[in-house]
């Protein structure tokens, strides 16, 4: 086939692509279709797996942190992770945004694009967001400075000197704030702010960055009961949406969001379900009561 | 937006009743909000700060009166006052204040990538000399036949009996390719070397030291006499620059003002550059630089950029500070020059512009005037204030300046 002729039926897939009523494909209601054509550095997340880990192994001095570990996540899924100390967690996460290179697996985001061929600045490009246990925000920078940093524009040297803020970035930036209930902080520094609402301001930085996937190490440690439901009530709405992965220890936290929640041990899945399923699982008791 | 957050839900009062009944009615017990939450509307309520100007309107008056003294009052008050006269400027007055303007650009520097990055380099006396350098070879060759040796070489050079200039003293005929390789020599060391160290993301002190391994290596090398740098004696009796005396009272005032307005040219560049989002972000990664790299930037680029910069003021420091002193040796690589760039920028106080500025006219008219009265006491002076200001003055003078102002705003 000639090139132009390719640009032909290109063209005329992409016509038939913009007359089809969104949400109403061939693949009923999914995002496949055999006339789609895959774009590079576009998530696919035509086989309803935007995450997708497989046979992870990681050790650090001979200690397996992450043992054969395979995970997947749907597209505007909410799941939780919980596990003991030393479950691997928070390596699972440094895996997924760049942070550690496995020793051995294979990590996609969408169908596609292979997450250990890319840097942690580029994953945080592809749109994976990360919180991290500890909250950790830019502290000698106002509120509105942190947001500001963390919005979805170019992150290159030369776009960032003569970065100008424009109205739509104004208006997100403002939302966020309120949602994340520092509308009347702007001006602070954020390292004044309380443990509770560097956590927030840490989720909004996530919010500003308008991630495909969040992963949220601890999110509500710190937070007072009210700023926990209202965290709870955040997540729930981000979900459909957004895909979400929450490592958390509240179990009520994890009981007011979750429909499946992942139980991670020695680095390995140990069971998954809904909570009452998992809760109910022997072996998780006796993974965290012991014997 | 509203593809993020759909902000209604946050209000239904039902998500959360249905969120405390699948908890049983324990755990999120007390989720029952004091106070409701309120349904947010678009472009409500929510100030978001304006864009700072350059510089506030007593800045700009700051601004112009510096470069007014700079530029006028300085030339008037040497070069047309006469000599016997209170108001009189002598030229050492002159020399001393154009030589703590060169250290001011170095301290802004420093304070750049130390204040604002987080990076402390102690080998800014490096990129220092190698503009010094420069424009030592520049001045050397300015010389022409009236040196010792009426020879067309520099003087060093018929004393190891060299016949011919080697090949990197090609250039330093033409003062434009001198000007060009003031700010290319140390550029270029500084994106090659911060290239690697910040690829393999060396940081903190382990940064400090390799950096003052490079200045003491470069040191070493310019000691030598067949590198062609002069060895131990360096360069120094220029005769003109330009084709002009460089000993007379009007071609040192011109430097004088040469170097005053760079100062502030550079004052104004890096105040843009600060209040930029490229500021912020440096800022950033010396808050929290995992939140940097998580949040879509890469660090080494934005520390490469600054870092590059940050040589390049210092070699045009470096270089304006040569034909003023009239000579440049080996000994400004040494140690303790580059760790007094990093005491002027912390005395000043970091992470403001204005500080280092302060900072090097403060610690050098000291140094100026400790060493002429009580010249055994210098060191200690230096060693006592650097631990002052460590202990008592985290954020230097004028941080110290801010505080008390404050305290009077408030009274």
């Amino acid at each position: 086939m000639t090139p132009d002729l390719m640009e032909q039926g290109g063209a005329r897939a992409a016509a038939y692509r913009s007359r089809t009523p969104s949400g109403k494909t061939e693949s009923g209601g999914r995002a496949a279709g055999f006339r789609r054509q895959v774009e590079a550095g576009e998530v696919d997340i035509a086989h309803g797996r935007i995450l997708y880990l497989e046979d992870v192994s990681v050790s650090f001095d001979g200690f397996k942190a992450i043992n054969k570990l395979s995970l997947d996540i749907a597209p505007g899924e909410l799941r939780c992770i919980i596990g003991p100390n030393g479950a691997g967690k928070t390596t699972m996460m440094d895996i997924i945004t760049g942070k550690t290179r496995p020793d051995a697996g294979t990590v996609f985001f969408g169908s596609t694009i292979d997450l250990l061929r890319h840097k942690e600045a580029e994953i945080a490009q592809l749109g994976i967001g990360r919180k991290f246990q500890k909250p950790t925000v830019f502290e000698q920078l106002t509120v509105f400075e942190n947001l500001e940093l963390a919005l979805k524009t170019a992150k290159g040297v030369a776009a960032s000197m003569f970065f100008r803020i424009d109205s739509r970035d104004a208006d997100r930036l403002a939302e966020v704030l309120r949602t994340i209930h520092l509308a009347d902080d702007v001006h602070r520094l954020a390292g004044t702010l309380s443990h509770g609402q560097k956590q927030w301001l840490e989720i909004g930085m996530l919010l500003m960055q308008d991630p495909k996937l969040l992963l949220l190490d601890e999110p509500v440690a710190g937070m007072t009961d009210e700023e926990t439901a209202r965290t709870a009530e955040l997540f729930l709405s981000l979900k459909g949406k957004h895909s979400l992965m929450v490592v958390e220890h509240d179990m009520s936290f994890i009981q007011a969001i979750s429909e499946k929640v992942t139980v991670l041990h020695e680095g390995s899945v140990l069971a998954e379900g809904t909570l009452a399923q998992v809760q109910d699982n022997p072996r998780v008791i006796e993974v965290y009561l012991g014997r | 937006m509203s593809a993020v957050l759909p902000p209604a839900k946050l209000g239904e009062k039902s998500s959360l009743a249905r969120v405390r009944e699948r908890a049983g009615g324990e755990g999120l017990a007390s989720a029952e909000c004091p106070h409701p939450i309120p349904l947010p509307q678009a472009g409500e309520g929510v100030v978001l700060p304006a864009r700072r100007p350059l510089l506030t309107k007593t800045g700009w008056t700051a601004f112009l009166i510096a470069l007014i003294a700079v530029c006028a009052i300085a030339p008037i008050l040497n070069l047309v006052v006469p000599a016997d006269s209170a108001f009189h400027m002598s030229d050492y007055a002159v020399a001393l204040v154009g030589k703590i303007m060169c250290y001011a650009i170095c301290a802004l520097a420093m304070d750049l990538i130390w204040g604002y990055t987080g990076i402390l380099s102690l080998g800014h006396g490096l990129f220092f000399a190698l503009g010094g350098y420069v424009m030592g070879m520049y001045l050397m060759r300015q010389i022409g036949r009236d040196g010792h040796y009426h020879s067309e070489l520099p003087d060093f050079m018929v004393f190891l009996d060299w016949k011919a200039l080697p090949w990197h003293w090609s250039l330093s005929d033409s003062f434009l390719a001198t000007c060009l390789l003031i700010v290319a020599v140390p550029g270029v060391l500084a994106f090659v070397f911060g290239f690697f160290a910040f690829r393999s993301r060396i940081k903190g002190v382990y940064f400090s030291i390799i950096t003052q391994a490079l200045t003491y290596a470069a040191m070493l090398l310019f000691f030598r006499n067949e590198t062609g740098f002069g060895g131990n004696n360096g360069f120094t009796d220029f005769k003109r620059i330009l084709g002009f005396p460089i000993a007379s009272a009007h071609t040192r005032m011109a430097l004088f003002v040469t170097t005053g307005v760079v100062l502030l040219g550079f004052l104004l560049l890096l105040r843009w550059l600060v209040a930029s989002k490229f500021g912020r972000v440096l800022q950033a990664i010396r808050d929290a630089e995992s939140r940097v790299m998580f949040c879509g930037y890469n660090p080494a680029s934005y520390k490469l950029a600054i870092w590059t910069l940050s040589a390049m003021m210092c070699g045009v420091a470096g270089a304006l500070y040569v034909p003023q002193v009239g000579i440049i040796n080996p000994s400004e690589m040494s140690t303790s020059q580059s760790i007094e760039i990093a005491v002027w920028a912390a005395v000043g106080g970091r992470a403001t512009l204005i500080g280092p500025i302060a900072g090097a006219f403060l610690v050098n008219g000291a140094k100026s005037w400790l060493t002429v009265t009580a010249p055994e006491f210098w060191l200690y002076f230096l060693g006592a204030l650097f631990i002052a200001v460590t202990l008592f003055l985290p954020d230097g003078v004028v941080g110290l300046v801010r505080k008390l102002a404050r305290k009077e705003g408030q009274a």
